[in-house]
């Protein structure tokens, strides 16, 4: 299992990217924080979700 | 008559502490968009006595921005870079201040933004502050990067906060409140979200480490 933002999910083994297309986050307004740093973008293909794993998916809004 | 570069650090001294001063004084702070966010994180740094603000944008002065940004009406059709450095000139006459007529791309942000020790976002689209937090954490994850998120509408100004969502990655608003929702912005809450995280500058320059 793999916290997301809090939440229990059973997504292990799975790449970021393709957890993230299965969810309804948009991929264009978001940063992913895991282990107390950013994930670029660029390795969402390469990072692979460990059981155990907690990450935290931020949605920014707009507004300035 | 202006007082003199000295008598201005005397008095950011006996106001500040000697030593916090003196690391005020030698930080390079840069300010992405200079909009509602960028005008007044920049006008609060620039009267706290910081040594040098990188203020970039690639807009000039609407008359729709003067609602709730640092710019005043014979300023509509400058650049905004242009008007800000000239007001802020008024309000701290010894701060260096270097200006980038430019939109942030992910292909010059390393060379606009590696002379910052702390890089705000103040940029009005979601997906051009995903952009810069993503560009540099991959580029120069050893910055600081303070985000505004959430500050649109009527909501309470106590829902205002600063979170730290890693050491080097705070993010200042409500994190909801999105102008896309058409709330529009308010002056009072926009500089509310602004003083969140010119205040977040100047406790990182502090060395406070709990957000």
């Amino acid at each position: 299992m793999v916290k997301v933002n809090g939440e229990l999910l059973p997504v292990d083994g799975k790449t970021l990217a393709e957890y993230l297309e299965t969810s309804s986050f948009d991929i264009r307004r978001i940063v992913i924080e895991r282990n107390e740093e950013i994930v670029p973008k660029s390795a969402y293909n390469d990072v692979v979700l460990q059981n155990g794993d907690s990450i935290e998916i931020v949605s920014f809004v707009g507004g300035g | 008559m202006l007082p003199s570069r000295d008598e201005w650090q005397r008095v950011l001294i006996e106001r500040h502490g000697e030593q916090l001063q003196e690391k005020l004084s030698k930080a390079a702070v840069a300010v992405c968009g200079l909009g509602g966010l960028g005008s007044n994180i920049a006008v609060s740094l620039a009267r706290v006595g910081i040594g040098r603000l990188i203020l970039i944008d690639f807009d000039k002065v609407d008359i729709t921005n003067l609602h709730r940004q640092q710019y005043k009406a014979v300023q509509i059709g400058m650049d905004k870079t242009v008007a800000l450095a000239a007001n802020l000139s008024e309000i701290a006459p010894y701060l260096t201040v270097e200006v980038h007529n430019v939109k942030i791309k992910k292909d010059n942000m390393y060379d606009l933004l590696n002379n910052a020790d702390i890089i705000c976002e103040a940029f009005d689209r979601a997906e051009e502050k995903s952009m810069l937090a993503d560009g540099i954490f991959e580029m120069m994850p050893d910055k600081y990067l303070i985000s505004g998120s959430g500050m649109a509408g009527l909501g309470s100004a106590n829902l205002i906060k600063t979170r730290k969502v890693t050491p080097h990655f705070m993010i200042c608003g409500d994190e909801s409140s999105d102008i896309s929702d058409g709330m529009g912005l308010m002056s009072s809450r926009v500089m509310l979200c602004a003083a969140h995280q010119a205040h977040a500058v100047i406790r990182i320059i502090a060395g406070k480490t709990d957000f």
